[in-house]
């Protein structure tokens, strides 16, 4: 069913939903950006409609609230393990199409991958509900529709669009039109505002040869790239993480473990005690991330994992652009085929 | 709701000390495992390292651990009278019986040597064990491992023990584990099968040698060694390709490992 809310109904249906729902979205916040002056939008828990970010891309992706970057796992007291406590009240996590399309690739990994599922993912995503936020025009270097990760159909609570002060609200989840039937000055089809058209475009070869991974393409990464990983953490699909254990100064015998974000582009990310290192050169590192994205993931699952939020290529320090590689590996793909290799 | 991340404590039954820096930890364990697959070996405040699985018996298995990072220093510097925690077992590990007929070689080099333990045992108890052959390699004499099963074994199939350096007056082989193969008095190395277990380097060389003695690539099988966080498929460090070295192996037969580019 679809809402018309005014600024103030939209405020009003939110605090309803907040004596449920713990509400998680993107929020602006002031001068917390990479350069003087600049704002970042991160995910934050928010107290008032006021707080959600509707008109801007978040710097980081919607997945920390599933997969905090530092996620506590079990405390040891002695010889106990004991799991770590968990807020149990359901969460509403706003987000866009792409990372919508994105948590599909975390569930991928996270429950389907092996046979065992994540305990401390799936506790978790048993209490997430999803909101789309429409996006009435692309952000920069976004390629969500070249992704195919523009729209959604399904699989979100309900969605908003925010125009000239009025809110238009789509809910799926039918237990919420309560809240919203309430607040609403009418009720109309609305139907959740999606993007048709980027700047930026990519080209994903239908198969990609195993050639690939021995071009000279990746080789100029090797130079460029500094393996800092914020493309990996800035990403909605990445998943990869380490364990960690951290023990208390003030008591040696209590401590816990953790795990933390980790980073395929970082140092150390395949290192084996020992001394053994299974890529060594940023080149090796760009190829094994960017084929995962658009090949390897596909090979296992069916689907590409790239979902085209472009954070990567807004992140960058050294300014790579992750889509004029996917376009790279498409041309040298071309090349081949031509070759007749 | 199962956790598979809250490791469980296991009883150290016996240390049996092969080196100064590999120990097998004889590991209270009931539960079906086999010889390649590996567990979780957990010492909280260190962090957990993948050991895998030397040899299984009634109530227990054995870990061969080599004090070479910061979790198994750990483990050496606390074991007296301790438990450890462990999780899993993991991974696909061998099954013995496709090595049952016919001719079969096990190359191993080093720690490589503990997740073919039990395979190599196995082949010395068939009737054909006279079919088999084990090509051992370590560094030096001082480096070797199993030392009591080196000479049972020795006397049931054919076991070449060499090592890559030893010091004048040595008696034994010295020289790499790729030197052997090709005078090995196979009958047929065209469906003689194999197993290759050790560093990259001697992998790589091992199954060159294989391939110039007439072995096919689908009758070798080699076991891989990767950084694993977790076991169950999600930390994604072990992952070459679309494999995942913990879920899909270690375990591989050759033509799907020989495409795999991590």
């Amino acid at each position: 069913m679809g809402y018309v809310l005014t600024q103030e109904g939209f405020s009003d249906a939110i605090s309803q939903l907040r004596k449920t729902y713990r509400i998680f979205a993107p929020v602006r916040k002031k001068g917390a950006g990479r350069f003087t002056d600049v704002d970042a939008i991160l995910y934050d828990e928010v107290n008032g409609s006021e707080e959600i970010e509707l008109h801007e891309k978040s710097d980081y992706s919607a997945k920390e609230v599933l997969t905090p970057l530092s996620e506590t796992l079990f405390y040891f007291t002695e010889g106990i393990c004991k799991e770590a406590d968990l807020d149990t009240r359901p969460v509403l996590l706003f987000l866009r199409s792409c990372d919508l399309h994105a948590m599909k690739r975390q569930d991928q990994i996270y429950l389907a991958n092996g046979m065992e599922k994540d305990f401390f993912y799936q506790r978790r995503r048993e209490l997430v509900h999803y909101v789309l936020i429409g996006c009435s025009h692309s952000f920069e270097n976004c390629f969500c529709v070249d992704m195919k990760s523009n729209v959604s159909e399904d699989g979100y609570a309900f969605s908003v669009d925010e125009a000239e002060g009025m809110y238009r609200i789509n809910v799926l989840d039918e237990r919420l039109d309560a809240v919203f039937s309430t607040a609403a000055t009418s009720k109309e089809e609305v139907v959740p505002a999606h993007v048709t058209q980027n700047e930026v475009h990519v080209r994903i070869p239908e198969t990609i040869p195993a050639e690939i991974m021995k071009h000279p393409l990746w080789d100029e990464y090797t130079t460029r790239c500094i393996g800092c990983g914020r493309c990996n953490f800035v990403c909605p699909t990445c998943t990869c993480f380490t364990m960690q254990d951290v023990y208390y100064s003030d008591n040696g015998r209590v401590g816990e473990r953790r795990r933390v974000g980790s980073s395929c582009m970082v140092d150390g990310y395949t290192n084996v005690a020992g001394g053994g290192q299974y890529r060594k050169t940023q080149g090796e590192r760009m190829r094994f991330k960017v084929l995962h994205k658009i090949l390897d993931f596909r090979k296992r699952f069916g689907y590409d994992m790239c979902v085209g939020c472009g954070r990567c290529d807004d992140v960058c320090g050294e300014y790579i652009s992750y889509s004029n590689i996917i376009n790279k590996v498409a041309d040298a793909v071309d090349a081949m085929e031509k070759e007749g290799r | 709701m199962n956790n598979p991340y809250i490791p469980f404590p296991s009883e150290i039954l016996e240390v049996i000390r092969h080196t100064q820096k590999e120990y097998t930890f004889r590991m209270a364990y009931t539960g079906e495992v086999k010889p390649g697959q590996f567990f979780e070996v957990s010492v909280p405040r260190y962090g957990e390292a993948p050991i895998s699985v030397s040899g299984i018996g009634p109530g227990f298995v054995d870990l061969t651990i080599r004090r070479v990072g910061r979790v198994t220093n750990e483990v050496f510097e606390t074991y007296a009278g301790q438990s450890l925690l462990l999780r899993g077992p993991y991974g696909n590990g061998f099954d013995v019986e496709l090595y049952r007929d016919g001719e079969t070689v096990v190359v191993a080099g080093g720690t490589g040597v503990s997740p073919v333990r039990g395979v190599i045992s196995a082949l010395s108890e068939m009737d054909n064990a006279k079919d088999k052959y084990a090509i051992t390699g370590f560094r030096s004499p001082s480096d070797m491992l199993f030392r009591d099963d080196l000479e049972a074994w020795e006397k049931r199939l054919n076991l070449i023990l060499t090592v890559d350096g030893a010091p004048e007056g040595y008696a034994g082989n010295v020289g790499l584990v790729t030197k052997y193969i090709a005078d090995l008095p196979l009958r047929d190395p065209a469906s003689a099968k194999a197993i290759v277990v050790g560093p990259p380097p001697m992998m790589k060389f091992t199954i060159i040698e294989l391939k110039k003695k007439g072995f096919a690539d689908e009758n070798i099988t080699v076991s891989y060694e990767r950084k694993m966080c977790c076991g169950l498929g999600k930390c994604g460090h072990c992952r070459v390709n679309d494999t995942y070295i913990c879920l899909d192996g270690p375990v591989f037969n050759y033509v799907d490992a020989r495409t795999m580019m991590d």
